[in-house]
């Protein structure tokens, strides 16, 4: 009863192309069924994730942590908040992260919970960097 | 069963098989022969309504299935169409939806009954264990069930309650890809639901065989909770008790029928009405009213898998309840620190079902800790503390004593009263509160056509309606449950089906291949449905500044607004229904050229005052002037408004006239079966008082 051989290759590795997205836009595409936020941070975005004391916040991590080295204005994090499972609106909220609608959790640039009921930091999928415009997913 | 029957049939056919397979003696044994105690009040009668109803909801369901689509592309468009062209389709449906309810109303009485007369003591805690067994079971059932429509609630539901699972530590995240077939809530998990759907009401069956079985070894407790001695303290199951469980069935199919035929929806919710969409979660996620309590004790604990735990716990620990209330007075009724106690917890487990309702902010936090507190304490502590220091009162010698004392002394639990009254005020004021806080952005109420018990819609208000769906919505929204045929069903616009042919020719419909293995365009048939205005949802949404406009066929049932605590219960006696059409209407009057002071508008979009977030990406759809009708009615937006939103209410429920004059003659046959059923148990009971 686990997951047949037709639902395993639907949710096989997906490519997705990076040129597309300026600076400070980010895209949604599904994988596995679950939304993923491909946000291309600004700069101003990626030293606010990075000026912020990790020990301050609810679920400590770096920013370096949830990003790929020399690919550090690219975050890739699945959009289901760690509440409750609704799916929080990108460019909102306080801290120029995300939002959720559904109970007021804030997430900032890098995906990191700040504020709100949310126990967890919006969660980063396998993903690698096939090439500086193309990342695999999965 | 109480021993080898004493039953012969005289007939040789039937000794036959009585030799070879004794199920006759059976039956009259344990239904006919089988001694119950004369002093049984209503109460106990709810164990053959809810008999009633798991027959009920099995021979319904297994009809529903011969025409449900189990397919997550298929399923919600399978259930309108079971509803609309099934005959009596929406009958089937309602009776299942609203038998749910019923079912789970019917077993938290029985349960109730059972806490409150000690029915779980010895010798009866397997019957009990048994009995949450079978909850636990229903409780399986229901939520699988509840997936099956595939609407909004229905998939984010599911994805919230398996999510749960993932808190089990080391097993969580397998147990989860399990239950889903693949990696979220989709295609598989609908397949599977549907399978273990159908299983389950199976299982309950043979689980109440047992339980049925453990009851007839005990005998019946009763309101004395003093057990049977002698032959003065029972009579034989039928005539009394089966006369009787009939008179209590048919009321309680009086309130059934007024839930399946009046109030259908009451106990839904509108966004289920809604096809489901992974990528847009509603604003509340809310189960059903019978699993609220449960859901304010998960929310009330911060703590992911501690709130896990403690919902699971909430249901455990009734089969604990044999061990931890060991008083040796069995019936409430002698035990009067018990029955004010037991009426704290009734009132304790309906405040946290409203909770569980509420958004989970502010006060509603705080006191869903302290119920769920209250809760765990009644088992846990105070019961426990009771039997050890509770003096009771003095029971009568037997059942036969019990019957003839006409025992008048029905000591009024006032504390719990005044606690309560106390609460209601609070809750109310606090609803109040939050009402004046926000602004008043509630639609106002309309008069309808259709509302109310003998409501029917004005044909020609959706003939009207229907011109004006024709030349201003079409262009954007489509109306894809709505055939051309339905124009001249009864109960609807009343065209003729000569006319409702020509309607439907004057449209182009694609078709195809041909033998070219080309498509083609054809005059339509009244067979075809009224083409979308766009091919897909991306040339949709291209064409309405990225946004989708949803399609009118359910919209007046899938939109709806709080009406408040005490509004919602005097709600379900005048039989309100109509937030969705109040809405419709309201939106497409709401347009307003410039905002309030202070309230921007991103560009692209317009102000409306009874949209959500006042930004509609709609601009305003109609004006005066623009639709002009031959019968000569105002051509004003009001009138539009008007006639459309009847028009979309027809299309969201086209039987609508049937349900209600089908409903009149159900409650007209079941009060006059009530008068006479009442009638003959009290003729039947006579001798027996």
């Amino acid at each position: 009863m686990n997951p047949d051989a037709s639902t395993i290759a639907a949710g096989a590795p997906i490519e997705v192309d990076l040129t597309p997205i300026a600076s400070g836009q980010d895209i949604k595409v599904f994988w596995r069924g679950k939304p993923i936020y491909i946000m291309n941070r600004t700069k101003k975005q990626v030293e606010e994730a990075r000026a912020v004391p990790v020990s301050s916040l609810p679920d400590p991590a770096t920013d370096q942590s949830r990003v790929k080295d020399g690919h550090d204005q690219w975050l890739v994090v699945i959009g289901i908040c760690t509440h409750l499972g609704c799916i929080p609106i990108a460019h909102e909220g306080n801290y120029d992260g995300f939002f959720c609608p559904c109970h007021g959790s804030q997430y900032d640039s890098s995906g990191r919970i700040r504020q709100g009921p949310a126990p967890a930091n919006l969660a980063v999928p396998p993903y690698q960097f096939v090439s500086d415009s193309k990342i695999q997913i999965g | 069963m109480s021993g080898p029957s004493d039953y012969q049939p005289n007939n040789p056919a039937l000794k036959w098989i009585e030799r070879r397979l004794p199920i006759m003696g059976l039956v009259h044994s344990s239904f006919v022969a089988y001694p119950t105690p004369r002093n049984l009040n209503y109460w106990w009668t709810f164990g053959a309504i809810l008999s009633m109803m798991l027959a009920v909801q099995i021979l319904t369901g297994v009809i529903l299935a011969m025409h449900y689509t189990p397919n997550a592309d298929l399923a919600f468009k399978s259930v309108e169409g079971l509803v609309r062209d099934v005959n009596y389709g929406w009958l089937l449906r309602n009776m299942h939806a609203a038998g749910a309810s019923m079912f789970f109303l019917a077993v938290y009485i029985h349960m109730f009954r059972g806490l409150y007369y000690g029915s779980y003591k010895e010798p009866r805690e397997v019957l009990w264990i048994l009995g949450v067994i079978i909850y636990l079971l229903m409780m399986a059932t229901g939520f699988m069930g509840y997936v099956l429509p595939w609407g909004q609630m229905s998939f984010w539901g599911a994805t919230v309650i398996t999510n749960l699972f993932s808190a089990i530590p080391y097993f969580g995240e397998s147990i989860v890809t399990l239950l889903w077939g693949g990696y979220s809530v989709g295609n598989p998990t609908l397949n599977r639901f549907f399978s273990l759907h159908y299983l389950l009401p199976f299982v309950i069956a043979g689980v109440v065989v047992l339980h049925v079985w453990a009851l007839h070894v005990a005998g019946q407790n009763n309101p004395a909770g003093v057990e049977a001695k002698t032959e003065k303290d029972t009579v034989p199951f039928t005539p009394y008790a089966t006369i009787k469980d009939m008179f209590g069935l048919s009321c309680f199919l009086i309130f059934f029928a007024w839930f399946i035929f009046y109030m259908p929806n009451y106990l839904g919710d509108a966004d289920n009405y809604i096809p489901a969409n992974p990528g847009v979660t509603p604003a509340h996620i809310v189960p059903e009213w019978y699993y609220l309590p449960y859901y304010a004790i998960l929310r009330s604990i911060p703590n992911k898998l501690a709130g896990v735990t403690a919902m699971f716990s909430a249901i455990i620990v009734l089969a604990f309840l044999p061990w931890l209330d060991t008083a040796r007075t069995r019936s409430s009724k002698y035990r009067p620190l018990a029955k004010q106690f037991f009426w704290l917890f009734v009132i304790v487990c309906v405040l946290l079902g409203y909770l569980g309702a509420q958004p989970p902010e502010g006060i509603y936090v705080i006191a869903g800790r302290i119920l769920t507190f209250c809760y765990f304490a009644y088992f846990l502590i105070l019961l426990p503390l009771l039997s050890r220091i509770e003096t009771p009162r003095p029971l009568p010698n037997s059942i036969a004593d019990d019957v003839l004392a006409k025992t008048g002394s029905r000591s009024t639990p006032m504390v719990s009263t005044v606690i309560a009254l106390m609460v209601a005020g609070a809750l109310f004021a606090g609803s109040a509160q939050n009402a004046r806080a926000a602004e008043d952005t509630t639609p106002p109420s309309q008069k309808w056509s259709f509302s109310g018990p003998f409501g029917k819609y004005d044909r020609g208000a959706l003939q009207r309606g229907l011109k004006v769906y024709k030349e201003v919505c079409s262009n954007c929204h489509s109306l894809n449950y709505i055939a051309f045929r339905n124009l001249a069903d009864p109960g609807g616009p009343g065209y003729s089906e000569a006319q409702a042919a020509a309607f439907a020719s004057e449209y182009k419909i694609k078709d195809g291949p041909n033998d070219q293995g080309e498509m083609f365009e054809r005059p339509g048939r009244p067979a075809d449905y009224f083409p979308p205005p766009f091919p897909n949802e991306q040339a949709a949404r291209a064409a309405n500044g990225g946004g989708l406009p949803p399609d009118l066929s359910l919209i007046t049932k899938a939109r709806s607004y709080e009406r408040g605590f005490p509004q919602f219960i005097f709600d379900f006696f005048t039989q309100f229904q109509e937030q969705g059409p109040n809405y419709v209407d309201a939106i497409l009057q709401g347009f307003e050229d410039k905002p309030p002071a202070g309230v921007t508008i991103p560009d692209g979009s317009y102000y409306n005052k009874y949209f959500p977030g006042h930004a509609i990406k709609m601009p305003k759809p109609l004006n005066d002037g623009q639709v002009t009708f031959d019968d000569g009615s105002p051509a004003t937006v009001a009138q539009y408004a008007h006639d459309v939103t009847t028009f979309l209410m027809w299309a969201a429920e086209p039987h609508m006239e049937a349900r209600k004059r089908i409903g009149l003659q159900v409650l007209v046959f079941l009060i006059l079966l009530s008068f006479l059923l009442y009638f003959t148990k009290k003729k039947v009971w006579a001798d027996a008082h």
